[in-house]
C-alpha cells in the first residue's frame, strides 16, 4: 500500500482514459478511467457481465475502444497491433488458460521470451552461433522463472496432461517470461480450491515485491482482491461505480447493492 | 554402464516422451544414416533410382509437416509448389544450361516467394477452407503449364527432357547411384535444417500459432507473418525435392504434377505421423512402394488393395509410424528393464 500512495504523486505507469466499448449496440463499457501506478495491485472487480473482462481484451489489443485512449508510460497503446503489446512491457494471462497443449512446460515458457528476443528463420534452420548463445540464454532465463514458480518436476511434460491448477502456474511463468512492467491476471483464483487461493494471493505479492512488477488483477473472488490489492476499481453494468482502497469499495453503497441486490427489491 | 545403455537410457519411456518431440534420437539417427548410406551399395541400379525417389517424396513430405505438423495449417496443393520447382531446374539446365546442382538453390528460392505470396491470402482462411484453396492451386498447376505463352520454355503438353547428370571428378559410380548420393546429402542437410528450425524461436513460434493464436499473438508472436512464413518454407522445400525429381526423372510434364501427387503427399504425412519428422521417409516408402506391393497382389483389383492396405494402416495405427517406432521404444525399455 505504501508504494501505491509514494507513486500517486507520479504519472501513472497505465492511464484508462474514458473507455467505451460498443458491441453492435451494446454498451460494454462506459466512459472508465482509473489510473495504474507502478508497484501497485489494482484489483477490478464487478459482477458478472460489469464488463471486466472487456476492459481487458482492451488492455491487449483484442478489442478496439470505440472511444477514449489507453496511455502506457504516456504512449497510446490503441495505434499497435495485438502482437506489439507484449515488447512495451503488458503481459498476460487468460481466464480459462490459453497455453500452448502440446508443448511442454519449458516449450510454453520459452515462447513467452518470443517478445524479448530475436532470430530469423534462416539464422534460426542454420543454428548460428549467436543463435545457439541466444538460446543458451533463453534457457537459463526460462529455468529460473520454472524454479521460481515450482514447475521443475514438470518442466518436460506436455501442458495439456496437467492439473488446471498446475497449467495456470504454467501461464503465469509463461507470462513472467516476457518480463512486463504490468502484468494482467484475469480472474487467477478461477477454479482453485480455499487453500490453493490463499498461496495465489501470497504468490502475486512475491512476483510485484521480486520482480517490480505493477499487476491488474479481474478477479471474482473478493476474499483474494480485498486481501492483496492496494486499489480497487469496481464496475456494473460497464461503468465505473467505485474506486478506492479496499475498505473504501467494501463499504460503498452502491457496491454493496449491485453485488447483494438492494433493499427494495 | 556401458556406452549402450547410456545411449539408451537417453531415450526416456513412452509415457514421458513429449507428444511435440519432433525428432529422432541420436542412436537411431545415426542407424538409419548409415542403412541410407550403406544400403544402395548393393542393389541394381533401378532399385537405386527407386530409393532415390524415395528421399525425394521423404523431401516433399517432410516439407508438409513443417506446414500442417508445424504451424497447423492444411495444404493439398504441394504438387504446384513441387511442380514450380521442378520446372524451374528443367528450364535452368536445358535453357540456360546451368549447372544441375545450382538449379536447386534457385528452385527453393523460387518456390518460397510463390509459397510466401500464396499464404497472404490464404491467412483469411483456416483448417477445410485452407485445403480447398490450396486444392485449387493444385487443380489449376497443370493446365498454367500447358498455357501457350509459357510454351517456349516449358515445351507445352510436351514437357522438357532433362539431361541426366554424369558423376563429378571421374568418380568410378553409374549416374543412378551419383544422383543418389547427391540426393541424400541434400536431404540430410534440409533434414537437420528443419530440425534445427522446428526447435528454435522460429519454430516455437509456428508451434504457438498451431496451438493457440491468440496466445502466442499476446506473447508477441507476428501471426500473419509466422504462418506466411511456414507456408514458404514448405514452398521451398518442396521446391527443392520437385527440382530433384526432375533431374531423377529426367523429364517434366504437366501432367506429372496433379492434384493426385499433392494428395500422395498429405497420404504420406498421415502415414508417416503428422508432425514428426522422421515419419516423412515412412510416407514417403509408402506410397511409392505400396502401390506396387498392390499391383504385386492383384493386377485388376490394385487400387482396391491399396485402399484396403490404407484402411489397415489407419484403423491399426492412426498415428502412423510415430506411435509404431513409441510402441517399439516403449517394449525395448521394457525389455532392458525386465
Amino acid at each position: 500500500m505504501m508504494q501505491a500512495q509514494l507513486a500517486q504523486g507520479q504519472s501513472p505507469l497505465l492511464a484508462v482514459r474514458d473507455v467505451s466499448v460498443v458491441f453492435g449496440g451494446i454498451v460494454a463499457l462506459n466512459g472508465v478511467s482509473f489510473d495504474m501506478h507502478k508497484g501497485a495491485i489494482l484489483g477490478l472487480i464487478g459482477p458478472n457481465g460489469a464488463g471486466k473482462t472487456t476492459l481487458f481484451n482492451c488492455l491487449s489489443r483484442l478489442y478496439q475502444p470505440s472511444t477514449g485512449d489507453i496511455l502506457m508510460e504516456g504512449q497510446s497503446i490503441l495505434t499497435r497491433p495485438p502482437h506489439k503489446i507484449a515488447e512495451i512491457g503488458i503481459g498476460r494471462t487468460f481466464q480459462n488458460v490459453a497455453l500452448f497443449p502440446n508443448l511442454t512446460v519449458l516449450d510454453n515458457v520459452r515462447v513467452g521470451t518470443h517478445a524479448r528476443t530475436n532470430s530469423d528463420i534462416i539464422s534460426d534452420s542454420l543454428r548460428l552461433g549467436w543463435v545457439r548463445r541466444g538460446e543458451a540464454e533463453l534457457n537459463k532465463k526460462v529455468h529460473e522463472i520454472i524454479s521460481y514458480l515450482d514447475l521443475d518436476d514438470v518442466a518436460h511434460t506436455v501442458v495439456s496432461g496437467l492439473p488446471f491448477g498446475t497449467q495456470k502456474r504454467v501461464e503465469l511463468a509463461r507470462a513472467l517470461a516476457a518480463e512486463p512492467k504490468i502484468l494482467l491476471l484475469d480472474e487467477p483464483a478461477g477454479g482453485l480450491n480455499h487453500e490453493e487461493v490463499h498461496v495465489l494471493g501470497d504468490l502475486i505479492r512475491r512476483i510485484r515485491d521480486d520482480r517490480h512488477m505493477t499487476i491488474l488483477l479481474v478477479e471474482h473472488h473478493m476474499g483474494l482482491v480485498m486481501s492483496i490489492a492496494d486499489h480497487v476499481v469496481a464496475l456494473n453494468f460497464g461503468r465505473k461505480l467505485a474506486e478506492g482502497t479496499p475498505a473504501q469499495v467494501q463499504s460503498d453503497p452502491d457496491v454493496i447493492k449491485a453485488y447483494l441486490g438492494s433493499k427494495d427489491q | 554402464m556401458s556406452a549402450v545403455d547410456e545411449v539408451a537410457s537417453d531415450a526416456p519411456a513412452v509415457e514421458a516422451v513429449p507428444k511435440k518431440a519432433m525428432t529422432l534420437g541420436l542412436g537411431a539417427s545415426l542407424v538409419m544414416l548409415a542403412l541410407l548410406i550403406i544400403g544402395p551399395m548393393f542393389v541394381k541400379n533401378f532399385i537405386v533410382f527407386q530409393l532415390t525417389m524415395l528421399l525425394i517424396y521423404a523431401l516433399a513430405v517432410l516439407a508438409l509437416n513443417i506446414l500442417t505438423g508445424g504451424s497447423g495449417q492444411f495444404s493439398l496443393g504441394q504438387s504446384a509448389f513441387y511442380a514450380v520447382g521442378a520446372y524451374t531446374s528443367a528450364i535452368l539446365m536445358e535453357h540456360f544450361g546451368v549447372n544441375y546442382a545450382l538449379t536447386l538453390p534457385v528452385a527453393g528460392i523460387i518456390c518460397f516467394g510463390f509459397g510466401f505470396l500464396f499464404g497472404q491470402p490464404a491467412l483469411r482462411l483456416s483448417g477445410i477452407y485452407l485445403a480447398l484453396a490450396t486444392f485449387a492451386l493444385a487443380v489449376a498447376m497443370p493446365q498454367l503449364l500447358k498455357l501457350g505463352v509459357f510454351e517456349h520454355w516449358t515445351g507445352g503438353v510436351q514437357g522438357l527432357v532433362v539431361t541426366k547428370p554424369d558423376a563429378p571428378f571421374g568418380l568410378p559410380i553409374s549416374q543412378d547411384r551419383w544422383l543418389y548420393y547427391f540426393t541424400l546429402t541434400v536431404a540430410i542437410g534440409i533434414y537437420i535444417a528443419s530440425v534445427n528450425l522446428l526447435k528454435s524461436r522460429s519454430g516455437r513460434a509456428f508451434m504457438a500459432i498451431r496451438d493457440n493464436e491468440i496466445a502466442a499473438s499476446a506473447m508477441g508472436v507476428d501471426v500473419a507473418l509466422y504462418k506466411t512464413l511456414a507456408f514458404g518454407v514448405s514452398a521451398g522445400i518442396t521446391g527443392v525435392a520437385g527440382g530433384l525429381g526432375a533431374i531423377a526423372v529426367q523429364f517434366v510434364a504437366p501432367d506429372g504434377y496433379t492434384i493426385t501427387l499433392a494428395i500422395s503427399l498429405f497420404l504420406g504425412m498421415v502415414v508417416g505421423g503428422v508432425g514428426w519428422l522422421p515419419g516423412s521417409i515412412v510416407g514417403s516408402a509408402f506410397i511409392i512402394f505400396v502401390p506396387n506391393i498392390a499391383e504385386g497382389i492383384s493386377k485388376g483389383l490394385s487400387g482396391a488393395v491399396f485402399g484396403v492396405l490404407l484402411f489397415l494402416v489407419i484403423f491399426l495405427v492412426p498415428h502412423g509410424a510415430r506411435q509404431v517406432a513409441m510402441v517399439a521404444q516403449h517394449m525395448l525399455g521394457k525389455l532392458r528393464k525386465g
